[in-house]
């Protein structure tokens, strides 16, 4: 087989949009442990909820853009919810009561979702505008992941302006820092992991739903994604935003080139590439002790 | 009843002896008794061990659908060997661990007499070995060949299913002359995947196939967009996607996705019916693949016309998949054996079973003698596109029917029987 430069540009391309998926995922995950210290088990049943939810909400209305705006909202009020029922209660026993109870939240809604959809699993359609491929000169790509690339980046974007440039966002960020300090100031920091929490969710929800097209929706569809996703935040470090997204790129790049040459050691390469950089830097990329 | 060096005139004793002789007297009676009360609850058990929950569940499921017919059929019919047949369904979670605890459990816990069961190659093996200790026949329902091997076959295992090698074989011998000589495999990463590709490669080789690559997917794969860019760059004339269950309408929709259909024929050893029904038409369309039933049969086989009725009639007018008809052929035919014997012990069912030859749903079978390999026909199908399909059942349409043939198995010899 011949290498290309163009071949090697497509599998760029399809590394950058399977990427896109992995960082949606890593970024909650990521800044719940980062600035609540919990370990979320459930991120990847949220993942899947939001495809559920996606394919009631388009059951409903027929439309996929109705779902962009209606599936992350539900999924976080779960997570809102979640968070205030059931892990608020917990915090300051450690690490592992949040762990543990995340666990088994994990359980109990893939099997609700068992219960209510059966275990085969559900289509979901492409949306009609984003069907086909384009041809972006070095060859033939699908459209819809193209328009994953375009929205995952204005998203993230529009997150990181969040964090960066808003006061909400000064709080958050000093929250990470030194919660007590936050608490002597008189700012409610409850109410502060609560949004985190459900922004997180809400972000693994969206990413079910832009997951869906691509490749149905089953139960059993947040499983790989979980490790995946904490593999990325290991590679990124954990807490921070901007290490989330660019190792989860950097995994979908690394995943796709692998594949190139050698796809035997696809799934191999995500877990070298973990150890190379915690060997380097044990961190992650922008972690900080 | 143990023993005791109580003296006989303690009071002890002489209470418990008359328990005991009240005892023999109770049971003698209730043998003569028409239906005495445990007797009514003793049945015929077979257990169903299948992989309710993960990747495969929409086949498990059909495989249940069928299994349930078959019993209802036969108690219906007034049962057999003076006993009425029981279903017991256990989820096997595709993990050969779970499924030897699973099939341990049905054998010595709930005391069934007969497994049928599995649908994953790896899970078929290590039930077997449970099976074959406790001298229980074991119908195996998964495509594999790897059971019919002198190593792990026994005179209690049975194969209702297919193999690789003739579904495979059966497609490769209709496609590659019609389609083209230059080939690449998209293999799902186990045993079955593997034995796929085999089967395609010793069919293929008569045809002077040019194998261009042999590109190797882990089991459950999410995203073969990895995999698209160097295939097409490669230009095949056929892309044979060798994987199973959800692996393969993911495979399939994603193909379609990266216009890999306009560039290339699709062709798959076993066309899954179940994913193709819950990904509609569009996915699968025009593609050309195996497969051992397909209910479109009963225009032109009696036994199939029965059995969709029945089918459809017990299920909410939903037509029966492949897989239903193994669970339904699979439990049916043991039923069947132990009823002619007239007996629920192992070595005479074996026996019986042995020499079932019968036309149960899809015409007429036979297991062959060296390995229990059920001599069956394969079909070849094409996938309809939207537009063909006259409703959500009829996806596809048979282009060509391979009948029960030794010679297209791999030989009694090659597989290391005597």
């Amino acid at each position: 087989m011949e290498i290309t430069a163009s071949l090697l540009l497509q599998q760029l391309f399809v590394g950058l949009a399977l990427g896109a998926i992995y960082v949606l995922v890593a970024v909650g995950l990521s800044l719940i442990f980062g600035l609540l210290g919990v370990v979320n088990f459930a991120h990847g049943a949220f993942y899947m909820l939001g495809a559920y939810v996606a394919v009631y909400v388009y059951g409903l209305t027929g439309s996929f853009w109705a779902c962009l705006l209606l599936v992350p909202l539900a999924v976080g009020l779960l997570g809102l919810l979640a968070e205030r029922w059931l892990i608020r209660p917990l915090y300051g026993r450690g690490v592992d009561y949040p762990l543990l109870l995340t666990f088994g939240l994990a359980y109990v809604l893939v099997d609700s979702v068992r219960m209510v959809w059966g275990v085969q699993g559900e289509a979901f359609a492409t949306p009609e505008a984003l069907r086909g491929a384009v041809d972006v000169g070095f060859g033939v790509f699908p459209l819809y992941r193209l328009f994953l690339i375009g929205l995952c980046a204005g998203l993230l974007l529009a997150l990181w302006l969040f964090i960066e440039k808003t006061r909400l966002g000064l709080i958050i960020r000093a929250g990470a820092r030194d919660p007590l300090v936050l608490k002597v100031l008189g700012i409610d920091v409850g109410r502060i992991w609560l949004l985190i929490f459900g922004l997180g969710t809400a972000l693994a929800g969206l990413a079910g739903l832009l997951a869906a097209p691509l490749r149905g929706v089953n139960p059993e569809m947040g499983g790989s994604v979980l490790i995946e996703a904490f593999v990325i935040t290991v590679i990124g470090g954990m807490g921070s935003l901007v290490g989330a997204i660019v190792a989860g790129l950097l995994v979908g790049v690394v995943v796709a080139m692998t594949t190139l040459f050698q796809p035997e050691f696809a799934e191999l390469a995500i877990f070298a590439l973990m150890a190379a950089v915690l060997i380097l830097r044990p961190n992650g990329l922008f972690g900080k002790s | 009843m143990a023993s005791t060096s109580l003296p006989s005139s303690s009071p002890l004793l002489r209470r418990r002896s008359v328990l005991q002789a009240a005892g023999g007297a109770l049971v003698a009676s209730g043998s003569a008794v028409s239906t005495p009360l445990w007797a009514q609850a003793e049945t015929i058990r077979v257990g169903l061990p299948i992989p309710l929950t993960g990747p495969f569940a929409a086949e498990a499921r059909a495989v249940q659908q069928g299994a349930e017919l078959a019993v209802k059929e036969f108690n219906a019919a007034g049962g057999g060997a003076g006993r009425k047949a029981e279903l017991l369904v256990r989820d096997d979670k595709l993990n050969p661990q779970e499924a030897v605890t699973r099939t341990v459990e049905l054998i010595e816990k709930d005391r069934a007499h007969f497994i049928v069961g599995s649908v994953s190659a790896a899970v078929q093996l290590s039930v077997n070995n449970a099976t074959k200790q406790r001298k229980v026949i074991y119908n195996s329902v998964s495509q594999s060949d790897s059971i019919n091997e002198a190593k792990d076959f026994s005179k209690y295992t049975f194969h209702e299913c297919l193999n690789p090698h003739m579904t495979a074989g059966a497609v490769a011998r209709y496609a590659f002359p019609k389609m083209g000589k230059r080939v690449v495999f998209l293999t799902a990463d186990y045993a079955y995947g593997h034995e796929m590709a085999r089967g395609f490669l010793n069919a293929g080789k008569a045809f002077g196939i040019e194998v261009l690559a042999d590109i190797r997917h882990p089991l459950g794969q999410t995203d073969f967009s990895s995999y698209f860019p160097r295939i097409l760059a490669l230009k095949p004339d056929v892309l044979v996607v060798c994987n199973f269950g959800r692996d393969q309408s993911i495979a399939f929709r994603q193909a379609g996705d990266f216009g890999v259909k306009q560039k290339t024929k699709l062709i798959a050893p076993l066309l899954m019916h179940s994913g193709r029904m819950v990904d509609g038409h569009d996915v699968y369309a025009g593609v050309i693949g195996g497969t051992g039933y397909y209910w479109g049969m009963e225009q032109d086989t009696p036994s199939a016309r029965a059995f969709n009725a029945a089918f459809r009639a017990a299920n909410g007018g939903a037509a029966p998949t492949d897989y239903a008809g193994l669970g339904y052929a699979g439990v049916r035919n043991v039923l069947a054996a132990a009823k002619l014997a007239n007996s629920v012990d192992s070595d005479r069912v074996a026996e019986t079973l042995q020499g079932i030859k019968a036309d149960v749903y899809k015409g007429s079978t036979y297991y062959r003698a060296c390995d229990h390999q059920s001599v069956q026909s394969v079909l070849i199908v094409e996938s309809k596109a939207p537009a063909q399909a006259t409703t959500k059942d009829d996806i596809f349409r048979i282009v060509a029917t391979e009948a029960p043939d030794e010679a297209r198995m791999r030989s009694c010899t090659e597989l290391g029987h005597a």
